[in-house]
């Protein structure tokens, strides 16, 4: 069972309370822009066995999105952070790199 | 002018634990910036009670205030001052970005009273609800069975459940069941 801290209320909801939304980070290629990117944006997704970051919202509970970097492998979670950021926070990254030395996803390491 | 009904009128199964809907209460959603000054002090003025923190509910009899996410505050008042207070807020912050709305026909209340009630809940919620991490006046929006609900506990013998109006009945049952069924003896 998945109990994430939802970073929005404070508590730590378990994976029932919870809405899955997929990979986070992604950046929204709209008009304008090249069809290469906008397929990359359509339909390219991250797919590790390890460190991922994804999207959650707390469904029945606040109703907020948030962030949450995990492993898909052993399911432990590294940590959870506002949705409102444009990559995963240093604080985050740090974690993850104590117990997964040499991790990346995508561009991130 | 018709007759105003709560969702299961005031029914009672009564037992070791007791699960009662509370009739007619009054309760207004209220969205905005939470940290704003004229917010917190009008929701505190139309019921009395201290502006709660983060998780938190206030209450006072049939008034409180219950926090409900980081952007909404759930006021109860009693079922006839709703629309007043409404009025009242809507005075106070003229201007501001916020909404209130009567919600009262929207909801029910369901009380369970009795010694083992938090484990009634317990069964139902995937919530940690031990004494040391659940205390009164913790207020927690989650889900109950198979339905959304919201819960605080009034003191350490009773939880006060919300939920929407239309699902009141399944809501008043599984609480039934889980309390016929006993205490787990684990909580």
């Amino acid at each position: 069972m998945l109990i994430l801290h939802c970073p929005c209320c404070g508590v730590d909801a378990d994976e029932t309370d919870l809405h899955a939304g997929g990979q986070a980070h992604l950046k929204r290629e709209g008009p304008g822009s090249s069809d290469d990117d906008f397929e990359d944006y359509l339909f390219m997704r991250e797919n590790p066995k390890g460190v991922h970051f994804e999207r959650w919202r707390h469904a029945y509970g606040c109703g907020k999105w948030f962030l949450a970097a995990r492993c898909t492998h052993t399911l432990e979670v590294f940590g959870t952070y506002s949705a409102q950021t444009l990559e995963p926070p240093q604080e985050i990254k740090d974690k993850i790199s104590a117990k997964r030395p040499g991790w990346s996803w995508g561009n991130v390491q | 002018m018709s007759n105003t009904v709560s969702a299961l009128q005031g029914k009672v199964t009564p037992g070791e634990v007791t699960i009662r809907e509370a009739g007619l209460r009054g309760m207004i959603i209220l969205r905005g910036d939470l940290s704003d000054k004229k917010l917190r002090k009008v929701s505190a003025d139309v019921t009395g009670v201290k502006f709660p923190e983060q998780g938190q509910a206030n209450c006072d009899g049939d008034k409180g205030l219950c926090w409900m996410s980081p952007d909404e505050l759930l006021v109860l008042v009693p079922y006839e001052a709703a629309a007043d207070a409404v009025a009242q807020i809507d005075a106070k912050l003229a201007g501001t970005h916020y909404l209130a709305e009567n919600v009262s026909d929207a909801r029910a209340v369901i009380l369970v009273e009795g010694a083992f009630c938090r484990e009634v809940i317990a069964k139902l919620a995937p919530v940690d609800l031990h004494p040391d991490s659940f205390k009164p006046g913790d207020f927690r929006r989650t889900r109950l069975g198979q339905v959304a609900a919201a819960f605080w506990m009034r003191d350490e013998d009773t939880f006060a459940v919300i939920c929407f109006r239309s699902v009141a009945g399944y809501t008043f049952d599984v609480l039934a069941a889980s309390a016929k069924a006993g205490a787990v003896g684990y909580l």
